[in-house]
């Protein structure tokens, strides 16, 4: 019990107060206790034979998957401090004073991404990409009191879901295509009556850029709906944001975040300052102390939920805070230069990768004509069985999206050896 | 006493010098590529520093941070128990899996995953859970949109007075009307209250057990026969589930959905706010409601099951937290049947500070409490003008995080303690002891209390200035 120290004062403590155990649980009916069969405590060595045996169940291998969580360097520093525990066993910042630290720390992260994403206030974090989407829908509504938001049709999926998930009551419509997978502004137009927003992604979900935002985001302020668009921040070291865009969301996973199989993302939600105060979730402020030191503290929390109850912005208490310190380190490490020449490695070695699968008999790299960043999708009539074939050669070749096709990522990680050993791969794969 | 490292750390912004760098990277293989002009970004301005300036930056900012390893943390309905170190070398391990990896090749992760939700099941008395919520609110906006899918056309979610904030904010995100319902002498909820607040409109009850004050509901098979007579679901808040894990289960007690906070009951730390986790928990009827996917096991392979026939859809963009997720499960075996030790320990802990102190603090309702206690400061505000706000500020003097304050809304000027099991009879001693000498000062010394902290790394912030003239960003 060496997590728990009063086990060996416990009876000391008990005469103190004069009770027993068993007065301390007489408020709970005999009938609703339960002695459930746990296992016995073990070792932390045990323990560590127990998870490395089952971490042997995993398999490392080339991957090229992307599509919402992604590899990239990071650097050994970031790890080291998020390590301080000083963080990373703290609670939400409730008490400033003591907790300058993390306060600065998260006022910084809101800097930064709004120096990136070109937006006047960002808050200090949500759950995810996808959760950050479906909370731009709800202010969206909150601004227009309509209920219709227009998506693209070539989305996420899965955010795609978490966005109905989250807005059961809103009727959302897609917005179709060109042929270069551009936004069809004639289709947002038929479709854009009573909507409260629009939400786009730049890069598109299959990779390639949308050339014209601007039109998209006139159309959508012509008929009084808000311009959402969805962000890979690291596109942004090369890409321009979009300036008629009201609200910049994303995921900063890609910021000095591991994948984890998943999780904890980091979910970006930055605006314009006329939406402040519908915003959601925490928003660190600059202040001053009584002796006139610079400060920082949570601050505008009338709008959250321990103040306003139902009738806050939002739900969310906990969110993603130690991601978005990750995400300040990762953004203070590789400044202007670091983070245009990460994003420069990814698109010129992801263009490489693509034209070479395209070069290869009977794959196509990628369906839509249009400049890609760091994802491209691959085609073959026969992808089913090529993804089968790569994993027996210790390839994670894309992320499949249907029987033809898959969703393919390159990065700074992939060396060149990497890439000719997938196109090695995929030139010996035989109908 | 304490004192805070205190340094006159500049804004990253500040310290950038043009030019400087801490990154390295290698040389990209790909020709360059054309990007037409207009999408091309001609402006960014990112701090430029070095990797040491970095370093220190980060380091410097840490020492002004106040965590569990720090000291005691007693932030009421938060349990800030201490996070066994081996957690974050084993979560480390999973880091590199990729969550759209062919199942066959991540078979150890969905174990994980599948005990976990085996473990839960066990611990709260419920028949499938799901891991993918981020974080308490996170899950309780699952279990509110599970009760809306189920109970069609019911349009009421009743929360007692004493609830947490999320709750009804978590209510009224599913499309809910909150009807709050006042609490009883005792402190519990009302039963006249909440026999006249159900009707057939009644989606469900969102319930804490035991509540904020750290009270258990000792009335509540009561309260569930309530509910359930005129066809409501009832919801546990799990975020006190520190007080009864491994003695007493809410499905047990006739909860349908609970939810789970890893990052409380289970040890996972907070991360100064956050990625924490939210797991739900639901009774067999309430399976089909899940979001997807599930872990399932065939009895030789884990798989994800997509085919739930009434699915609210996904509360997160793949699986949850799943980083934290493993910490959880790494405490879990750790602990093993000491959790039931665990839970009595942060029980003997929170009714030791109750004792000492209701001779100095008022304690208002019964004195018998869970895991937590509320004590009141408002004779101390009567008698000297000092507030709760000030006592817990004062505690930051000496060393000690403050509990949380104002909260519940039912106790005026009310201090919320939690010292959960891993606090030594020294630190409750200490802890006991410094109660005690702040209310001394708050009638020697008003003004002490009045103006602290005074060792931290700032003086007191002015946060009415932070609200009404909001400084977001450094531009």
């Amino acid at each position: 019990m060496r997590y728990i120290p009063n086990v060996s004062e416990a009876e000391i403590m008990l005469q103190q107060i004069s009770m027993t155990t068993d007065d301390l649980f007489s408020d709970i009916p005999d009938n609703l206790k339960k002695d459930i069969a746990l296992p016995p405590p073990l070792s932390e060595l045990e323990v560590k034979r127990k998870i490395d045996y089952m971490n042997q169940k995993n398999q490392k291998m080339l991957s090229f998957l992307g599509a919402g969580c992604y590899n990239h360097y990071i650097p050994s520093h970031i790890k080291e401090l998020l390590s301080r525990s000083e963080f990373y066993t703290a609670y939400t910042p409730y008490q400033p004073e003591i907790s300058q630290g993390m306060l600065q720390a998260l006022f910084e992260y809101q800097s930064l991404v709004c120096d990136l994403t070109g937006m006047d206030v960002c808050n200090s974090s949500n759950y995810d990409w996808a959760t950050s989407l479906a909370e731009a829908a709800l202010l969206c509504e909150r601004v227009s009191t309509h209920k219709k938001f227009l998506i693209p049709d070539l989305m996420s999926p899965n955010r795609e879901q978490v966005l109905r998930t989250y807005a059961p009551d809103t009727e959302i419509v897609k917005v179709g295509h060109d042929q270069r997978g551009q936004i069809n502004t004639e289709d947002l137009k038929e479709k854009i009556e009573n909507a409260s927003g629009v939400y786009v992604e730049q890069p598109s979900f299959y990779g390639f850029l949308q050339e014209d935002l601007t039109s998209v985001g006139e159309i959508a302020h012509d008929n009084n709906a808000l311009f959402t668009i969805g962000v890979d921040p690291i596109s942004l070291g090369i890409i321009a944001p979009e300036k008629t865009a009201d609200i910049i969301i994303g995921d900063g996973q890609c910021l000095g975040l591991p994948q984890n199989f998943g999780g904890p993302l980091l979910g970006i939600f930055a605006c314009k300052k006329q939406l402040l105060r519908k915003m959601p979730g925490r928003v660190i402020g600059m202040t001053e102390s009584a002796a006139g030191e610079r400060g920082f503290a949570m601050t505008l929390q009338t709008r959250e939920q321990h103040i306003r109850r139902e009738k806050a912005t939002s739900n969310i208490c906990t969110n993603q805070a130690l991601c978005a310190v990750a995400a300040a380190m990762y953004l203070a490490t590789m400044g202007t230069q670091g983070l245009k020449k990460v994003a420069d490695i990814c698109i010129r070695n992801a263009h490489y990768t693509m034209k070479k699968i395209n070069d290869i008999p009977g794959f196509t790299a990628p369906v839509f004509d249009a400049v890609h960043f760091k994802e491209f999708t691959v085609s073959h009539p026969q992808y089913t069985r090529i993804h089968e074939y790569l994993l027996n050669q210790g390839i994670q070749g894309g992320c499949v999206l249907d029987d033809t096709t898959a969703l393919y990522c390159v990065t700074e990680m992939h060396s060149e050896s990497d890439i000719h050993t997938l196109l090695t791969a995929l030139e010996g794969f035989h109908v | 006493m304490y004192r805070q490292a205190k340094f006159t750390e500049k804004l990253l912004r500040e310290k950038s010098v043009p030019g400087r760098t801490a990154y390295s990277l290698p040389e990209p293989f790909g020709e360059p590529v054309f990007i037409p002009d207009r999408l091309t970004r001609k402006e960014l301005e990112l701090p430029e520093l070095s990797e040491v300036e970095v370093v220190r930056h980060y380091t410097r900012l840490s020492e002004m941070n106040f965590g569990i390893d720090t000291g005691t943390y007693p932030l009421g309905s938060c349990t800030m128990k201490y996070n066994p170190k081996i957690t974050e070398e084993l979560s480390a391990l999973f880091s590199n899996f990729h969550p759209l990896q062919d199942v066959s090749t991540v078979q150890g992760c969905l174990e994980i995953m599948y005990s976990v939700q085996e473990y839960l099941k066990l611990i709260s008395g419920t028949d499938a859970v799901t891991l993918q919520p981020s974080a308490g609110a996170g899950g309780e906006l699952t279990g509110a949109l599970i009760v809306k899918a189920f109970q069609k056309g019911r349009t009421e979610m009743i929360v007692p007075d004493s609830a947490h904030g999320t709750n009804p904010a978590s209510a009224h995100m599913a499309g809910f009307h909150v009807v709050e319902i006042p609490s009883n002498k005792e402190g519990t909820v009302n039963l006249d209250a909440l026999k006249s607040a159900v009707s057939e409109k009644t989606a469900g009850l969102m319930l804490t057990n035991p509540n904020t004050l750290g009270i258990f509901e000792k009335d509540i098979k009561e309260i569930a026969g309530t509910v359930h007579a005129v066809g409501g679901l009832l919801y546990y808040d799990g975020a006190n589930l520190n007080a009864i894990a491994g003695i007493s289960r809410p499905g047990d007690m006739g909860f349908d959905i609970v939810h789970f906070n890893l990052h409380k009951t289970f040890s996972t730390p907070h991360g100064g706010g956050g990625p924490g986790s939210g797991p739900v928990g639901v009774k067999k009827k309430l399976r089909d409601y899940l979001p997807v996917p599930v872990v399932e096991c065939d009895g030789n392979n884990y798989y994800f099951d997509y085919d739930i026939p009434h699915t609210i859809g996904k509360v997160h963009g793949f699986y949850g937290n799943f980083a934290v997720i493993v910490k959880a499960y790494v405490y879990s075996v750790l602990m093993g049947s000491h959790l039931k030790k665990a839970s009595e320990i942060a029980v003997l802990n929170a009714n030791y500070i109750a004792q000492k102190l209701k001779d100095h603090y008022e304690l208002p309702y019964t004195p018998l409490r869970k895991h937590e206690l509320v004590l009141s400061c408002e004779k101390i505000k009567k008698e000297t003008g000092v507030r709760a706000l000030d006592i817990a500020k004062r505690l930051l003097d000496y060393g000690i995080h403050a509990p949380t304050i104002y909260f519940p809304l039912i106790v005026p000027e009310a201090l919320m303690i939690e010292p959960t099991e891993t606090e030594s009879k020294e630190d409750l001693d200490k802890f006991i002891e410094v109660m005690i000498t702040i209310k001394e000062e708050c009638y020697k010394t008003p003004d002490l209390v009045k103006e602290a902290p005074h060792n931290t790394a700032v003086r007191r912030l002015d946060e009415v200035k932070a609200a009404r003239n909001p400084q977001l960003t450094w531009d």
